[in-house]
């Protein structure tokens, strides 16, 4: 032990003399032998704990597949927690670029974080590949050729429902979300194609983010004489929504459908009986049949105490997918950014969710399918079970001009 | 038109009288110990949280109810010998500054033991469906909550007016040194009263659990409505917190029905309002 140490220093000591001999080319090779840097800019405290949890959980997989080694180089992955707190995560985004130096940088789930540390990654020509964040704007007019989304615009999983809950549920409906940019970005997307496709608006209300008391929008909406209600909650507020729309016995009679995070996994235990019936859109459900998808899921229980993956598990684990494939094109060499995002453009690989491609023109996830799913009581649990579904939804990227 | 202003009422005064069982246990808090114990709302997530195990292991709601506020009355005991008492002699802002630690340490505490997981606490059987009441159609459970809250405003009205620790009570808050000096062991009432105004705390806790759920933010996120509605009331008045929780209830529920853009801003300028006209809120001292 004792030789091989010394043995290794009078090497590595030779190597860095002929290094800086030689000049940048040997140093740049060097660097080259070292861990990929993998920075991580999620929630991993508070109600949203979870979903970073989650993706993360998806991303191990991925690596502990690869032995955490791709290329010849080990996969290091550098956890920063942003609270849900935009000028925390920039701080956290500043850290892992400036002082870890990272790779390839990925998060967040907050849409303010992300708008906030935009340019900063843009600037930096750092990679970032987002795997939550919704934000509309960042696959259109603040797009950059640095940043890449896995995950989905807010539009994505939206879009498909109006004309889908017009044809298939009610054309009368009352609208609702949470008073902030991404519930007005969501229910704007389902608008979009709700109205041209015959359906009327009878109502629309946006509560305040963490409203706890739905009680007065819930009579409103039985007034209004509804047939349907199409709303995007989530965390908390999915879990009191839907309890109370049950408890006021609306469910009966006004069909209660939305955004798909209304019944992820996170929040589905919570709600119980009451989010059976429930219709929603997603771009994944545990319960595809792909073979993919079914290997996902035994391996993620498997690995992870019998945890059932969710739409965030798969958002990391596509995230994570994305990196290695792209550092395996690239032979590891992470040095020439341009050729990485290169590669990264044209990923092309069997997710759980479908076959998962980006659009060369935003750097947006294509989503393979909007899944049309109802919570339905199977293998003894509450699951979203798929009923329909629309193929290839590309947000529409309005404003965006790549390479930017 | 007349069926859903009806239930817009009902609704406020179900979300009134949840503020009242947990103001008043902050006011009464105020008024004796003259403390503004921010850790209020980590009581009433404690008594959810408490009342979610309890539920959970015993399958009855009704002794949870019981024994969730116990306990936690039995947490503000502790804190007040520990903690609080060798801070009367200190500024105010002391005494603050405790409470607002103990909100994260108790937070922490919740996430620690439960997850940071939002939770759902069922409702009674009893009270598992809705009905309607004069066209309007409403959770029964939240009808038993209105009626609770009612007799508890009631037997708390008589604690404190008719019974002889009621008016130590009232004493001590009118006047704690003087009360010491008439021969009352005042340290000991103070502990009381501030184990008692944590239990309600706990038992309000309890009694939002089927409603709103549990989560480890749900202690701050109530207690700014709860302090609206001690200042509005009057500090220290019993007649004030209800009267006060029923005028913001009402203010609020009204205010996202009719004006969703302003609802936050409404109840504030309701308490704007009350105190421009009377600065000690509704039933309060006057201020020296």
């Amino acid at each position: 032990m004792e030789q091989v140490t010394r043995r290794k220093f009078i090497g590595t000591a030779g190597f860095a003399a002929a290094g800086a001999a030689m000049g940048p080319w040997v140093r740049r090779a060097a660097a080259q032998s070292g861990p990929v840097k993998i920075g991580l800019v999620l929630p991993y405290s508070g109600v949203y704990a979870v979903l970073g949890e989650s993706i993360t959980q998806g991303m191990e997989l991925v690596f502990a597949r690869e032995n955490w080694t791709v290329a010849g180089r080990k996969i290091e992955m550098i956890k920063e927690d942003d609270e849900m707190q935009p000028p925390v995560g920039i701080r956290k985004t500043e850290k892992l670029i400036d002082s870890d130096k990272v790779d390839i940088l990925t998060g967040p789930v907050h849409s303010g974080i992300l708008m906030g540390m935009r340019d900063k990654v843009h600037n930096s020509k750092t990679i970032l590949i987002v795997s939550n964040a919704g934000a509309d704007a960042i696959s259109r007019e603040r797009c950059s050729r640095w940043i890449f989304r896995t995950s989905f615009s807010n539009w994505q999983p939206n879009q498909p429902m109006g004309e889908w809950v017009a044809k298939n549920v009610a054309k009368d409906v009352f609208i609702a979300a949470p008073n902030y940019q991404a519930g007005k970005d969501q229910l704007g997307a389902f608008k979009e194609t709700f109205v041209p496709a015959g359906g009327k608006l009878v109502g629309e209300d946006y509560p305040k983010l963490g409203e706890t008391d739905y009680a007065p929008y819930l009579t409103k909406i039985r007034q209004s004489g509804a047939k349907a209600v199409y709303c995007f909650f989530s965390g908390s507020d999915a879990v009191n929504f839907v309890k109370q729309y049950d408890q006021f016995g609306l469910k009966q009679s006004i069909k209660l459908t939305g955004a798909g995070f209304l019944t992820e996994p996170d929040v589905l235990p919570a709600q119980g009986k009451s989010a059976l019936g429930v219709i929603t859109g997603h771009f994944y459900t545990p319960l595809l049949d792909n073979p993919t998808n079914q290997r996902f899921v035994k391996e993620f229980q498997a690995k992870f105490g019998g945890k059932m993956p969710d739409g965030f598990a798969c958002q990391g684990y596509d995230t994570a997918e994305v990196i290695v494939r792209a550092l395996k094109s690239v032979n590891g060499n992470t040095q020439d950014k341009a050729r990485l995002v290169e590669v990264i453009e044209k990923s092309e690989f069997d997710s759980p969710r479908g076959r998962f491609r980006f659009d060369p023109k935003t750097h947006n996830v294509i989503q393979p399918y909007i899944y049309i799913r109802e919570v339905k009581e199977v293998a003894g649990g509450l699951n979203n079970v798929p009923i329909d579904r629309v193929a290839n939804v590309t947000d529409p990227g309005t404003g965006c001009t790549l390479p930017a | 038109m007349p069926a859903d202003l009806f239930a817009q009422a009902l609704n406020g005064l179900a979300y009134g009288v949840l503020l009242f069982l947990l103001s008043v246990g902050l006011t009464l808090i105020f008024g004796m110990l003259d403390v503004v114990n921010l850790a209020h709302g980590s009581f009433y997530m404690l008594g959810a949280y408490a009342g979610l195990s309890l539920i959970a292991a015993t399958g009855n709601f009704w002794l949870a109810l019981l024994a969730a506020p116990l306990a936690v009355g039995l947490i503000g005991a502790l804190i007040e010998r520990s903690c609080l008492r060798p801070l009367y002699r200190r500024p105010p802002l002391d005494q603050v500054l405790l409470t607002f630690g103990f909100i994260y340490l108790f937070e922490d505490l919740v996430k620690w033991i439960w997850g940071g997981r939002i939770r759902s606490i069922p409702p009674p059987d009893l009270f598992a469906g809705s009905v309607s009441l004069g066209g309007a159609i409403i959770p029964s459970y939240r009808l038993f909550v209105i009626v609770f809250g009612l007799v508890m405003a009631v037997l708390l009205y008589l604690l404190i007016e008719r019974t002889r620790l009621g008016a130590v009570i009232r004493a001590g808050v009118f006047d704690a040194e003087m009360t010491a000096g008439m021969g009352i062991n005042i340290h000991r009432v103070f502990t009381a009263v501030f184990a008692f105004g944590a239990a309600l705390g706990g038992l309000s806790g309890v009694i939002a659990g089927p409603i709103q759920s549990a989560f480890p933010s749900m202690g701050v996120t109530i207690l700014i409505p709860a302090l609206i509605v001690v200042v509005v009331g009057g500090l220290g008045s019993l007649k004030g917190s209800l009267i006060g929780s029923l005028i913001i209830g009402q203010a609020e529920t009204f205010g996202k029905a009719w004006l969703p853009e302003a609802a936050m801003l409404i109840i504030y300028v309701v308490m704007a309002g009350i105190v421009l006209i009377r600065p000690q809120g509704l039933f309060g001292r006057p201020l020296k």
